[in-house]
């Protein structure tokens, strides 16, 4: 079949839509000039006072170290979760569990933001504990939505696993224990590490809830350049968006190799 | 296809022996019920050591849910079971001295085949070398000697089969369990399997139960076969008993193909029994004693080969075992030709004959009238 004009010009569309405003804000954090609107010439200066201003790198440390952490807590959450939900068919609550477990999806992050904000300052009151509010409330906070997302990621993978290749671990002598770590483990990996992955980035890309439940000092990134733009755009909050946006291309690149290269076995073996 | 005959000369049929043989595995009254479906239904089962026993029957019939009972897998709502005189009911899988085939094969897909095949070696904590020669000589015995490093999908179906027979018997077992172990091969890699699957049988002499819905390959692999049927077995016999003999009509029916008429006592005496059967036309003289009684409506079974056909009237002894009817269908397979006759009451029945003669011009053709014979020990009497 000869392919018309119409397809190309779709999708050439359909990308210049998703992918301009990325490319523009890539070009303008080499801009000489410090509007951000007028090119100039060509320079790397605002990376360079970038990675002179304490405030920005404190903020990106604190949002990479929430980010790896809470994602951490979710995988292991979410995990558990999905192997209750997908191994134990009949249980009571199971279908109340699934429905909870999957409703931070879809809720409104403006609400669970202000619940959150509402518990901790309730469990302040009674417990003490978490004392104010800081990094330790924005990585529970950040733990309770990913561990839905990789609940979901590594469900779907676990609904297609072959019990018998457990079954037969076990039948050569291995524990229950023995067979999750020899055999269950490595085939679930790459949905491990892809639910690892999203949990990272939408922790790290996360203003609403962070807002709510941090405290006076722990701002996140994304808190500290939403401040900054409402003072007016400065082109080093580009450099800083250019660089996470490499950071960010790389591991989705990694995740998908990951994911070709399990991906045959799976469909022979 | 049976045993060889140097086997048959050494008489290995334990089980008919019971008084000086004990069973190596014991299935004492095992039911097991999956919510409110009952998936086994009290069996007792005794298997001898060194036998081939096949759990032969449809889809549902339980004998699945017996072997992964026997593996572990599944605990029996009541009853229990014994293996080599040990109380089994209650040993998680991981401890029981059995090893299980897969239908699915369950090979590790990360790990190569010489992996597989180690993994139960490594579990027991035996020494590096140890293992090493044992996967060799494995891989050698599965004739898989160039392919340890291969991962499983870069198998072939019947190679994936062998390294799965070759992973469950690293460990030797005293027992291995093989669930559709050839299922999943083409017809003529199956035949050549099975032979394979009968001399590894043999040469090792552990004991294999062999669970099955393909009749031809119970018949070929065991020593004795169990036809299971609605979570009960039905009958457990050698292949030549539950095919000459079968106790009942599902057993009957289910194995090989038989012509089943009812019928009515009509004579009983301790030497012989008359059954009238109208969808025959004629009288059935049985050469033996029945446990019947007199006027009893009751069954008889002929397989297709037992019968014969002729143009002309054949002299048969006390007025019965003769009947007549229209060749309706012809069905011809080479070796022999399978006749459907339509009998005047409109029962169909198939009876075949062997081509021994190439071409024949004069066989018996197409709508021919043609009478049916049978001698008086060819059928079975079946009262359930």
């Amino acid at each position: 079949m000869r392919r018309g004009w119409f397809l190309p010009i779709a999708a050439a569309l359909g990308f210049s839509f998703l992918y301009a405003p990325i490319v523009s804000l890539v070009i303008f954090s080499f801009n000489e000039s410090r509007l951000v609107t007028v090119w100039s010439g060509f320079s790397t200066k605002w990376y360079g006072e970038l990675f002179r201003d304490p405030q920005m790198l404190g903020a990106a440390w604190l949002s990479l170290q929430i980010a790896a952490i809470s994602a951490t807590i979710a995988l292991v959450l979410g995990t558990l979760a999905a192997v209750a939900l997908v191994r134990f068919r009949r249980f009571k609550g199971r279908t109340l569990f699934s429905g909870m477990v999957s409703a931070p999806l879809v809720m409104p992050d403006v609400i669970t933001g202000l619940s959150l904000l509402l518990l901790f300052v309730a469990m302040e009151g009674f417990l003490g504990w978490p004392q104010g509010r800081g990094m330790l409330t924005i990585v529970i906070a950040h733990s309770t939505f990913c561990t839905a997302y990789v609940c979901v990621v590594v469900q779907s993978r676990l609904s297609d696993f072959d019990r018998s290749l457990e079954e037969a671990a076990m039948d050569l002598g291995a524990s229950p224990v023995r067979t999750f770590f020899d055999i269950t483990l490595p085939i679930i990996a790459p949905a491990l590490v892809s639910g690892w992955l999203l949990g990272f980035t939408l922790s790290l890309d996360d203003l609403v809830i962070a807002s709510f439940v941090s405290g006076p000092g722990s701002s996140t990134l994304p808190m500290v350049i939403f401040s900054k733009v409402r003072l007016g755009v400065s082109p080093d909050v580009n450099a800083l968006a250019t660089i996470i946006i490499g950071l960010v291309a790389s591991g989705v690149l990694i995740a998908t190799i990951i994911q070709l290269r399990s991906k045959p076995k799976r469909a022979k073996a | 296809m049976a045993k060889k005959t140097t086997q048959l000369a050494i008489d290995t049929r334990p089980w008919r022996d019971t008084a000086n043989n004990k069973p190596f595995v014991r299935i004492k009254n095992v039911t097991k019920k999956f919510g409110d479906v009952l998936a086994v239904h009290d069996v007792s089962l005794d298997i001898y050591k060194s036998e081939l026993f096949c759990l032969l029957g449809g889809s549902g019939s339980g004998k699945s849910t017996l072997l992964r009972m026997l593996a572990g897998f599944e605990q029996p709502t009541s009853g229990t079971i014994e293996i080599d005189g040990q109380d089994m009911t209650e040993v998680p899988p991981y401890n029981r001295p059995v090893n299980m085939m897969f239908q699915s094969y369950a090979l590790f897909p990360h790990m190569s085949v010489e992996q597989n095949i180690a993994y139960g070696l490594k579990r027991d904590n035996l020494p590096k070398g140890e293992i090493n020669d044992r996967v060799a000589e494995l891989l050698s015995l599965v004739k898989l000697q160039d392919y340890g490093r291969r991962k499983p999908h870069q198998l072939s179906g019947g190679q994936r089969q062998r390294v799965a027979l070759a992973r469950a018997l690293a460990k030797r077992p005293k027992l291995l369990l093989l669930d559709e172990p050839l299922g999943a091969l083409d017809k003529k890699l199956r035949e050549e399997t099975q032979f394979e699957l009968v001399k590894i049988q043999e040469s090792l002499g552990v004991t294999f139960i062999v669970v099955t819905h393909d009749q031809e390959e119970a018949m070929t692999l065991a020593t004795r076969i169990g036809v299971m049927n609605l979570g009960e077995i039905a009958m457990v016999g050698e292949p030549t008993d539950i095919y000459e003999f079968p106790n009942s009509r599902f057993v009957a029916g289910f194995i090989g193909s038989a012509n089943m008429v009812e019928g009515k006592v009509t004579e009983d005496e301790p030497g012989h029994v008359r059954i009238r059967s109208a969808e025959l036309g004629c009288d059935i003289y049985v050469g033996h004693g029945v446990d019947c009684a007199p006027a009893q409506i009751l069954w008889w079974a002929i397989r297709p080969e037992k019968m014969s056909l002729s143009r002309e009237k054949p002299q048969t002894p006390h007025d019965a075992n003769v009947t007549s009817g229209i060749v309706e269908e012809i069905a011809y397979l080479g070796d022999i030709s399978l006749y459907q006759v339509a009998l005047e009451s409109g029962k169909r029945i198939r009876v075949s004959q062997t081509n021994s003669v190439r071409g024949n011009p004069d066989a018996i053709t197409w709508d021919e009238r043609v009478f049916v014979t049978w001698s008086d020990s060819s059928g079975s009497v079946l009262t359930v």
